[in-house]
């Protein structure tokens, strides 16, 4: 875990909000239309008459859920970038630093059997998830996709700053997605004494960049890693267990 | 279906807290709290913006405006509207979700017949812009 917190190439910490010099604030209204051939590849296993199991770990969208389900299959939904803003999670490590406790994260969230999933639907979870969670999360993905199945994630390149928006992705057409912005939820949750509190964050910030080095050390323990590269600050990235 | 009128549903208020299994042949809605289980079949069932509901719930059609924790079997239609928290599975024939609704579970469409369309999503905020974005490039593959 600590090799992968030191490797990455560029870390974005603090919690400014002003915005990146040349950032355009965006609307949480306005959604932005793009060609995913991330997406594509994996529309490909969405065609099968055969109902497969799909599991969307990005913020909760209508569309994709009636995209799946117009097609047969079952689709799982779990914002797990929502699920990560828990203060109860909220724990210190060894040298004192705030850390968010993956044992807990994990034992409220993914609990599914074993090789559930042919799809998971990771988007651009791994950019903004708190980095002491990263690397657990994308392991019990692994447990919970199917021997072949795929995972679809999507990463920034170097070229995108703290603020990049972070985005609920709609899937529109087989290769076609909308971006949505998104914010945190500010719901009341109980904390660990039972104490009420507020989402740890009012707003996603990109927490780093991935370059693809890290990237395929991320998800080694996969089969193949396939890369999409595209003109704007946004790699794809389709694995297969 | 709407927010009812007074008079159309059975109501149970905000301050209201039922723990065990409500059933019965009218609509229901619960702007209060219920534990346990919630069995209407034939009819409907709406969660008002201050319900929390923590229980199973079998209905015709169902509306969450609050928290439900548990799942829900609507053998019409569920309707999350955009301040609504569920947790828990869905079956049912239709499903709209609006913009801004947490939901954590499975959603399952059962057919009856072979009605066209069954599910359908709304939008809670409408669709202000698009701009095409990005153009995909050249795969690069490691095996």
């Amino acid at each position: 875990m600590a090799s992968v917190t030191h490797s990455f190439m560029k870390l974005f910490r603090g919690t400014s909000t002003i915005p990146a010099q040349g950032a355009r604030p965006v609307s949480m209204a306005q959604r932005l239309t793009r060609r995913s051939s991330g997406l594509g590849a994996v529309s490909r296993t969405l065609q099968s008459e055969a109902p497969i199991c799909v599991l969307d770990i990005g913020s909760t969208s209508a569309a994709n859920i009636r995209y799946l389900t117009e097609r047969g299959h079952k689709i799982y939904s779990e914002d797990l970038l929502e699920a990560s803003t828990d203060p109860a999670l909220i724990t210190k490590d060894e040298q004192g630093q705030m850390i968010l406790d993956s044992r807990r994260f994990l034992a409220d969230n993914l609990v599914y059997p074993a090789a559930q999933f042919d799809v998971v639907l990771c988007w651009n979870l791994a950019d903004y998830m708190h980095e002491s969670l990263v690397k657990p999360v994308v392991a019990r993905l692994w447990s919970t996709i199917k021997p072949g199945g795929m995972l679809l994630a999507f990463f920034h390149t170097h070229e995108a700053g703290p603020d990049a928006p972070c985005y609920r992705y709609h899937i529109v057409d087989n290769d076609i997605l909308e971006m949505q912005h998104v914010q945190a939820r500010r719901d009341v949750r109980k904390g660990p004494n039972g104490a009420l509190h507020t989402s740890i964050e009012k707003s996603f910030r990109l927490q780093r960049v991935f370059n693809n080095r890290h990237v395929e050390n991320l998800f080694r323990d996969f089969g193949s890693i396939k890369f999409f590269l595209t003109r704007d600050n946004i790699r794809e990235v389709l694995v297969v267990r | 279906m709407d927010t009812p009128k007074s008079g159309e549903f059975a109501h149970i208020g905000k301050s209201v807290v039922i723990k065990g299994e409500l059933s019965g042949s009218e609509d229901l809605y619960v702007d209060g709290t219920v534990e346990g289980a919630i069995q209407l079949q034939g009819n409907n069932l709406v969660i008002g913006p201050n319900g929390h509901v923590h229980a199973d719930v079998n209905a015709k059609g169902v509306v969450i405006q609050g928290k439900l924790e548990g799942n829900i079997r609507a053998s019409d239609r569920a309707e999350l509207r955009k301040s609504a928290v569920i947790l828990g599975d869905i079956v049912t024939q239709r499903i709209a979700i609006e913009d801004g609704a947490y939901f954590k579970g499975k959603v399952e469409i059962q057919r009856e017949g072979a009605k066209p369309n069954p599910v359908s999503a709304t939008r809670a905020e409408p669709q202000v812009e698009a701009k095409s974005a990005a153009a995909a490039g050249t795969p690069v593959t490691k095996q």
